[in-house]
């Protein structure tokens, strides 16, 4: 194993920690979409790492390509359910969103 | 080898500088300033895919999820009610303790990193094994045509998602 690999694994960890942190520690809805995105990064970088360490860039780019796209989708939708939900509700608190609680 | 240590600090100070972005961008009490973070991770991962040999999936990070990303964030953020002062207060002292274990974590996994991990390295670099490799072009548009329509199929749902969404707002307006 190369030095270089060791610091980018240990980035991708750490990257994936700060994500994975943000989903299940906050309360606010937009602050959920943030760290959905910051963990996207991290699988977008993985992406990228992989397809340098096989040696096929081509396919790994094209891997990416897609993975934006699904990611913009994604963001651009929970962006207008969140604005829905604070057009109804007056606010961002994903506890005070109870009415589907069962 | 002198070539090798700049790759290597270039490369390091980069995935530092994210480490960083993602950070500030999950523990920052401003939903503004963490969205500003999220671009500028986003560019900083523009440049490690330049140097990484991958200009064209770099283009399209930088261009679509560091510009018009933060513009979809940032509009959301404006449309949407700031906390008043009561609030900040509360939130304040809730945040914090549901935030101070992250820094924690990430000390200790870089530790970890440092004593377990870094040791095993036998080498500076990545060896890249450079063979034939395809274009994107050729990849995208031969070998994997049908993800093509996968995402013309992706992007239309998103779009009809949006038109539902403001569709039934308005509906509730009159």
């Amino acid at each position: 194993m190369s030095l270089m690999l060791a610091i980018f694994i240990t980035a991708l960890i750490m990257i994936s920690v700060c994500g994975i942190y943000g989903l299940i520690a906050t309360r606010n809805l937009l602050r959920i979409i943030i760290s959905l995105e910051v963990l996207t990064k991290a699988a977008t970088l993985m992406l990228i790492l992989s397809g340098y360490i096989i040696g096929r860039m081509a396919l790994a780019q094209t891997f990416v390509i897609t993975l934006i796209i699904i990611e913009v989708v994604v963001i651009v939708v929970a962006a207008g359910i969140v604005l829905s939900v604070h057009k109804r509700y007056d606010s961002l608190d994903s506890y005070k969103i109870s009415n589907l609680k069962g | 080898m002198e070539d090798e240590m700049q790759n290597l600090a270039i490369i390091s100070i980069l995935l530092g500088s994210m480490v960083l972005s993602a950070f500030f961008c999950i523990f920052v009490r401003d939903l503004l300033k963490s969205a500003i973070g999220l671009a500028v991770l986003s560019a900083l991962l523009t440049v490690v895919m330049f140097l990484m040999n991958a200009p064209l999936a770099a283009v399209f990070e930088l261009s679509v999820c560091a510009g018009m990303i933060t513009v979809v964030f940032i509009s959301a953020i404006s449309l949407t009610r700031t906390y008043t002062a009561e609030e900040k207060v509360v939130n304040r002292k809730g945040r914090i303790k549901r935030f101070i274990l992250l820094p924690v974590i990430l000390i200790a996994i870089l530790a970890a990193a440092i004593w377990f991990i870094w040791p095993l390295a036998t080498q500076m670099l990545i060896s890249n094994p450079l063979g034939p490799d395809l274009s994107v072009q050729d990849v995208l548009w031969k070998n994997r045509q049908l993800e093509i329509i996968g995402q013309i199929i992706i992007i239309l749902a998103g779009v009809f998602g949006i038109v539902v969404l403001f569709k039934d707002r308005g509906q509730e307006a009159q």
